[in-house]
């Protein structure tokens, strides 16, 4: 009696009305613009009020920090869009900082190491896009299974061991910046990977079909989308640029640790969801993402160069993660008291076959207009 | 994440009774029976799964059951059954609490200031301010998640950051970096080492606790509710259930527990300082899912998640009596997390498959 469900949920139709088409006004109100215009007033306050935080060295240091969390946070936001997550990626650039270091110490070229460790990656994506699409398992509990399994097996691999012998041409090249202008050299890929990512998201019928699917995977699938291979592709991408990641930090630090980039995933996330992306998918941009992740990195930096102790630059980043997805709640609540809004419980099972994929009871996902990729 | 309402076979998964569609009042029907004995199969998979492990570790080295080496294993255990439990709760309401671990080191500080600087502090107060610092910051996690309807994960990955963060802050501010055994005094030192019966005292708290959570969770109305909430946010408030309350209770028991458990490691580590419990999240929600708790709520039982917290304490005993690198330990509780989502996956796909034949013949 009880457990049945019938396969259609009240809950699935209630995801199809939503508010009428974005307005230019909202579009102003959208995460991406609020986080975009925090991000410049806080760099020009700190500027002027935080010695050296202008500096060319100061921006070179900054950048260093943020590349790897922008980087990953780019296949990450997709992941997330689409109503997914992927909580292995600093497991996987443990394993893979850990396999290329012992690749190396075997006595393997880096021109045939790095491959390896992408193709790695890889593998690893894959196994999160298996267990999620294929047997239609929750991503969150299938990615703390492989968050932990990943980082096992990077112990496994290196133990507490550390190899550090990377050629002196490779490391100086990860820090390297261009001319006197402080800006590392990687910024350059790492920019064309973000308009790459920015495109397909915002400006092809893929990118189109990741929002479709965070907002109803049932509508995705009727309209023809193949919900389950994009997600699967999704996360092999994951895993390759988490893996990237991995090769870079190894570099950067000079230094393959089992450990390396250990809780690196809740930066990325932080970042993300500063950004203004949805955690239950289907609505946020590219933009806000990249501002996220330069506002938590350049709070962090101008902290530091104030003196101020690491212990407050984690109640700082914990704070600003609960204030990001509070404000606009309390903003929804201020525009509408009247609707009484359900609470939003935060997981669901991504479960293929499931009727319903976008249940009614997020406020987040209802009062926002402008799911379709606001630029 | 994504809170979908999930698909018709999530509802049907192994609950402790079924989902709020069935309340408890209701008699239970073939089909409750179905999935009560789908619970106890679950569970006693759990628990077989564990003996087999001790007997192949006996086997390999038959000092592993020795008395001493059970109590420790049993006290180990008993912390992190203790958070697994207080994890359950929220876990069934479609929530998470990943500020566990902070909330652990940040009583366990807590504890370990009060009786550093107030040496004559009765033990049950110290143990009582404790969980209320634990039940402060699942007070805090429930505010935010039930009122401003914020999803669990994103606040409680903020507050564990910040609850870290002020941890270390104190820890650094005060002075006091770390406390050792030898500033604690010995009334509440002796609790490590306290047994009855033969049975470590810590150990019986654990017991007590998930008995305590068990009944409350199987036999009074707002822990059914908790799982009419788990199942089905919208028809458990459809149905009158107070569900920002009842949620924001299940934070507060969550983080008084994580108090009470940091009570409990600074009893039996003795040397505190700001990184007790660091990383627990994981092994924490690990012990739950493996204990058959379902992620996205709605079932599972604290038993489960005790049986699981034990099997995950037994199996980093057991790796270096199996001649196994320690090392292996965080793999092997990564491929148990994915074996037991399988395994609960196909089991609950089996029994919806079963119901709906049984709806089909009319019953």
């Amino acid at each position: 009696m009880a457990v049945d469900t019938p396969p259609a949920t009240p809950a699935g139709q209630a995801g199809a009305q939503r508010p009428p088409a974005a307005s230019r006004l909202r579009l102003l109100g959208s995460g991406d613009a609020v986080i975009t215009f925090v991000l410049v007033l806080f760099l020009l306050v700190a500027a002027l009020s935080v010695e050296g935080f202008a500096s060319a060295r100061n921006t070179g240091f900054l950048l260093l920090d943020v590349v790897v969390i922008v980087l990953i946070a780019l296949p990450l936001t997709l992941v997330i869009v689409t109503g997914e997550i992927d909580l292995s990626v600093a497991s996987t650039v443990g394993l893979s900082s850990a396999v290329m270091g012992q690749l190396w110490f075997a006595g393997l070229p880096l021109e045939t190491v790095i491959p390896l460790c992408l193709l790695l990656g890889a593998v690893l994506g894959a196994v999160n896009g298996f267990f999620v699409t294929r047997l239609g398992l929750p991503s969150l509990a299938v990615t703390i299974g492989t968050l932990a399994l990943y980082r096992g097996l990077a112990f496994v691999v290196l133990g507490d061991r550390a190899v550090a012998d990377f050629p002196r041409s490779w490391t100086t090249w990860a820090i390297s910046t261009i001319g006197g202008t402080g800006i590392p050299v990687v910024v350059v890929p790492l920019l064309v990977l973000v308009l790459v990512t920015a495109v397909v998201l915002h400006a092809t019928p893929v990118g189109r079909s990741l929002y479709a699917m965070g907002n109803s995977e049932d509508a995705a699938r009727f309209s023809g989308i193949d919900v389950g291979r994009t997600k699967f592709w999704l996360f092999v991408v994951t895993g390759v640029v988490s893996a990237l990641g991995g090769v870079y930090w190894t570099l950067r630090y000079g230094s393959a640790r089992a450990d390396n980039a250990q809780g690196l995933e809740l930066q990325v996330i932080a970042a993300i969801l500063l950004g203004g992306v949805s955690i239950f998918g289907g609505r946020g941009g590219l933009l806000g993402v990249l501002a996220g992740a330069l506002l938590l990195g350049s709070v962090r930096n101008a902290l530091q160069l104030e003196n101020v102790p690491a212990d407050v630059l984690n109640i700082v980043t914990g704070g600003l993660l609960v204030v990001a997805v509070v404000a606009p709640q309390v903003a929804g609540w201020v525009r509408s008291r009247t609707r009484p809004r359900p609470a939003g419980p935060p997981n669901a099972p991504p479960a293929r076959p499931a009727p319903d994929t976008r249940p009614s009871t997020d406020p987040a996902v209802q009062v926002p207009a402008d799911q379709r990729g606001n630029r | 994440m994504s809170e979908r309402a999930g698909s018709p076979v999530d509802t049907a998964r192994p609950t402790a009774t079924p989902t709020p569609a069935a309340p408890p009042t209701e008699r239970p029907g073939r089909g409750a029976a179905l999935v009560h004995r789908l619970v106890v199969v679950r569970e006693l998979g759990i628990l077989a799964a564990l003996l087999l492990l001790v007997v192949v570790t006996v086997v390999a080295n038959p000092r592993f059951l020795s008395g001493q080496n059970v109590r420790d294993l049993l006290i180990s255990a008993s912390i992190l059954t203790v958070l697994a439990a207080g994890q359950t709760v929220v876990v069934v309401t479609r929530n998470v609490d990943l500020s566990v671990g902070s909330t652990l080191g940040l009583s366990a500080y807590a504890t370990g200031t009060l009786l550093v600087t107030a040496p004559g502090t009765p033990v049950p107060v110290a143990v009582l301010a404790g969980v209320v610092v634990g039940a402060l910051c699942g007070l805090l996690n429930g505010v935010i998640v039930a009122v401003a309807k914020v999803p669990s994960l994103v606040v409680t990955l903020g507050t564990l950051y910040a609850f870290r963060g002020i941890d270390s802050l104190w820890a650094s501010q005060s002075g006091r970096l770390q406390i050792n055994a030898a500033d604690l005094p010995d009334g509440f030192k002796a609790i490590a080492g306290a047994r009855v019966l033969g049975i470590p005292v810590l150990f019986l708290v654990a017991v007590v606790v998930v008995v305590a959570v068990g009944f409350v969770l199987r036999s009074y109305r707002s822990g059914r509710e908790l799982y009419g909430i788990g199942s089905d946010p919208d028809a458990a408030r459809l149905s009158g259930i107070p569900v920002g309350r009842r949620v924001l209770a299940a934070f507060v028991v969550s983080g008084a527990l994580a108090g009470l458990a940091g009570v409990m490691y600074a009893a039996r580590f003795q040397t505190l300082d700001a990184t007790a419990g660091t990383g627990q999240e994981l092994f924490v929600v690990a012990a739950a899912v493996v204990g058959g708790v379902a992620i996205f709520g709605g079932s599972g039982s604290v038993y489960g998640a005790a049986l699981g917290a034990l099997l995950l304490t037994t199996i980093g005993a057991a790796l270096p009596q199996l001649g196994l690198d320690p090392f292996w330990r965080e793999a092997a509780v990564g491929a148990l997390i994915l074996a037991a989502i399988v395994l609960d996956r196909s089991l609950s796909l089996r029994l919806a498959r079963r119901l709906r034949g049984r709806n089909l013949r009319g019953s």
